[in-house]
């Protein structure tokens, strides 16, 4: 073969997201929106292509439609290509066995050819569950200098926090001596973000091994990462600085929204780190006489006669006179009518929000986020409690 | 039916030179997002012509650089597609074209080459969102030789003169055409928009070779009114015609009106497509204080704004106050700066210059990468 890519990046993309509720009851969960334009996808994706990765599996299970037709062939992240490009790897039917992903490297074995048609030096693994901006080839070229087989890629957390991650304890070189699946008493603050680069040949012969042993429950965490620490395979720590997110959760997924308006690290206007979407073809937004705009992200297509204030708007959402948005996200194409309240909550892609209808809590009055899933109809003057979660066919 | 699309992308360059002393007018700045040339590329493609040839004389770098491959207009193609037709000169004189009928002399190849069976010519001058399908099956139903699309326009509507002003008789069909200086009333102003068989096209450049005629208008059309049927088809949606620097702005502050806006963007199937920046969504600050105002992706707004189009990528700082203006790509107004009635280019910076007020009849303009 005359084609040859130095690095396969592989994106576990098949998540549930199961703590998302209403938003992720159609779409897969690095499908869903964040940051007004963006889709949780387009951070690794835009990642890859701006660290020079042109070859990326993206691993389907869950929901796939959305998040098969929004990659697409991959143009809008310059992964159209005639060698490589972007890949949508959803299960299929062998001829020997026929089988749903079992779990993280289950669904990367079961594309051992897709990766070997490209002869590959690394593999890299993501997860299209986090918000970062990470520069890959400066990780892969870690590994080369340390001579490593396996690297994984860490952020320093709280000592409080150790116990929800995946914890790695290295010696002074960085070399991971110990992994322990979060952990009661964490001996380190270098957790896990589930992004990991193995040397191919290395990561065929564990997964065909791991595919073997039926007791294995196929994960890269329990299984895979300690078999390899067992047999002493030179294992690392590439130590990552700036904004990491897991946005698995409706918390999370708010706080994550939020932190583009209060914090700095992460910054989306860097025009030498773009993060790519796809997009559609809106005129740019309006904002009217009247309208109060403060402290917010909007984008295109949005018409805006209301308040908005501190919240995220994603395309073409209108919001008519005497509507207030305050604490919120918004996605695309939701119209929120006269004199409705929006306060501390996530209302997804097509919603009707009627008049005066009321949706969550003050944030100073509760903690809790309201949630209203795609489109659903909010009547005119209902009221959605703070820690309400409403969908089509579920309390409608 | 196949239809090919020829667009020229320079003809009206002078009569606008502040802004296309840089480029194509097809490449003009406008709407916060848009280039000139996205109307009629958006409108062909909608209407499902899918070869479109790019007709170009000089300055065209910022007019490839939009368009590119066309792929943002699906316009990428094996077969047909975008097409950039850069100037051709013959070796003997060392001139390219210098009127319309020579321009379509000088791509004769390329129009000999498609096999389409009819051919839409348009310019780039305007700001609309026409649907060529509706002239094309009204081109077949009056069973023309040439359909010429005009608006009806009054003298106070901004004309630029001269203008090429049909009569028509109770059927549409065009049996005067007269260039004005001037005039009184109402008149059916050329928009400089053909659909014609691409046989017929090709003959006329034939005869006009052999004859030496150089004027589309004049010696084509204007000719031949009683040997071919050429017929008026009436648009009459919005228009928006540019001639001038205080046109351009007139057209612009149109965009500011919802019922505009929506004709123009949000017809279902006629979406207007631009060149994507990927910038991220607009920021506002706490102190943003905007009404009545277009604003394009990538902006960082602290300031106030007011009747007012801001384009892709600008920053407003803290204290500024920005009325009535048009703020191309990039533009970046520092803290507690004063604009009215201002047109900036892209990349400008307004820094040393606490207040910058023009008039509505004379807004101020600022050439590209000006540092005032």
């Amino acid at each position: 073969m005359l084609n040859k890519k130095e690095c396969v990046a592989m994106l576990l993309a098949g998540g549930q997201g199961s703590r998302l509720y209403a938003l992720t009851s159609k779409i897969a969960k690095p499908a869903v929106r964040y940051g007004a334009k963006y889709r949780i996808i387009d951070f690794p994706l835009s990642n890859c292509i701006n660290s020079n990765i042109d070859t990326v599996g993206v691993l389907t299970q869950y929901q796939p439609l959305v998040l098969n037709e929004y990659i697409g062939n991959g143009q809008p992240w310059d992964l159209d290509r005639t060698f490589g490009g972007v890949r949508i790897l959803p299960p299929y039917q062998g001829k020997h066995r026929t089988d749903w992903y079992k779990g993280t490297a289950n669904a990367i074995y079961q594309n051992i050819d897709f990766m070997k048609r490209y002869n590959p030096e690394y593999i890299l693994v993501l997860s299209g569950d986090h918000i970062y901006k990470m520069d890959y080839s400066k990780m892969i070229n870690f590994h080369k200098q340390n001579n490593a087989e396996v690297t994984i890629a860490v952020i320093d957390v709280s000592l409080e926090e150790a116990s929800r991650f995946g914890i790695m304890n290295t010696d002074e070189n960085l070399r991971i001596n110990d992994f322990e699946e979060k952990p009661k008493k964490p001996k380190s603050t270098k957790a896990s973000m589930g992004i990991y680069v193995f040397n191919a040949e290395l990561l065929y012969k564990y997964l065909e091994e791991d595919e073997k042993n039926p007791e294995s429950q196929n994960d890269f965490g329990k299984n895979i990462i300690p078999e390899m620490l067992k047999n002493d395979v030179r294992m690392y720590a590439y130590p990552f600085k700036g904004y990491w997110k897991d946005v698995g959760t409706i918390d999370s997924l708010l706080d994550a929204n939020m932190d583009l308006l209060n914090d700095e690290s992460l910054d989306i206007f860097n025009k030498n780190w773009k993060i790519y979407s796809r997009n559609d073809p809106y005129p740019p937004q309006f904002i009217c006489k009247d309208a109060i705009v403060k402290r917010s992200l909007i984008t295109v297509g949005c018409y805006i006669k209301g308040t908005v204030i501190n919240s995220l708007l994603s395309n073409n959402v209108k919001v008519e006179k005497g509507a207030i948005i305050k604490d919120s996200v918004i996605f695309e194409n939701t119209v929120i009518k006269e004199g409705a309240i929006i306060n501390h909550s996530i209302v997804a892609n097509d919603v009707v929000v009627g008049k005066n209808a009321i949706i969550g809590e003050d944030k100073e009055n509760s903690s809790k986020i309201a949630v209203v899933g795609e489109g659903f109809n909010v009547l005119n003057n209902q009221r959605i409690e703070a820690g309400e979660i409403v969908e089509v066919g579920n309390k409608e | 039916m196949s239809v090919l699309g020829l667009i020229f992308s320079n003809i009206h360059n002078k009569e606008i030179f502040e802004i296309t002393n840089y480029r194509t007018i097809a490449s003009a700045p406008i709407g916060g997002r848009y280039r000139l040339i996205d109307f009629p590329l958006s409108s062909m493609v909608n209407a499902g012509i899918t070869t479109i040839g790019v007709i170009t004389k000089n300055n065209y770098q910022s007019l490839m650089d939009h368009v590119g491959s066309g792929k943002e207009w699906d316009l990428a193609r094996k077969n047909g597609g975008l097409v950039i037709l850069p100037p051709y000169s013959n070796t003997i004189n060392d001139e390219v074209y210098n009127t319309r009928l020579e321009a379509i002399k000088s791509i004769s190849s390329f129009i000999n080459h498609s096999t389409a069976e009819y051919v839409v010519l348009t310019d780039c001058y305007h700001v609309c969102n026409i649907n060529y399908k509706d002239v094309i099956k009204y081109h077949l139903e009056k069973n023309a030789d040439i359909t010429c699309v005009y608006r009806e326009c009054m003298k106070e509507e901004d004309c630029h003169f001269p203008v090429n002003a049909f009569t028509l008789d109770e059927d549409n069909r065009v049996v005067k055409m007269e260039l004005l200086n001037g005039f009184i009333g109402k008149i059916n102003d050329s928009v400089d928009t053909w659909v014609m068989k691409r046989e017929l096209l090709q003959s006329l450049i034939i005869e006009s070779i052999n004859t030496n005629y150089h004027s589309f208008n004049r010696d084509i059309l204007s000719r031949n009114l009683k040997n071919l049927r050429v017929y008026g088809y009436n648009f009459k949606g919005y228009f928006g015609n540019i001639c001038d620097l205080k046109s351009y702005y007139n057209v612009s502050k149109d965009l500011l009106k919802l019922e505009v806006r929506e004709e123009l963007f949000n017809q279902p199937g006629h979406a207007i497509y631009t060149k994507v920046r990927d910038s991220a969504p607009t920021k506002y600050g706490d102190n943003a204080k905007v009404s009545d105002s277009l604003i394009a992706d990538g902006c960082i707004i602290e300031g106030e704004v007011k009747n007012s189009i801001i384009f892709r990528g600008s920053k407003i700082k803290k204290g500024c106050v920005v009325e009535d203006s048009i703020l191309m790509q990039d533009t970046i107004v520092e803290e507690n700066i004063t604009l009215k009635n201002v047109i900036t280019d892209k990349n400008v910076q307004i820094k040393y210059k606490k207040e910058l007020c023009g008039s509505e009849e004379y807004p101020i303009y600022v050439k590209k990468n000006g540092v005032i």
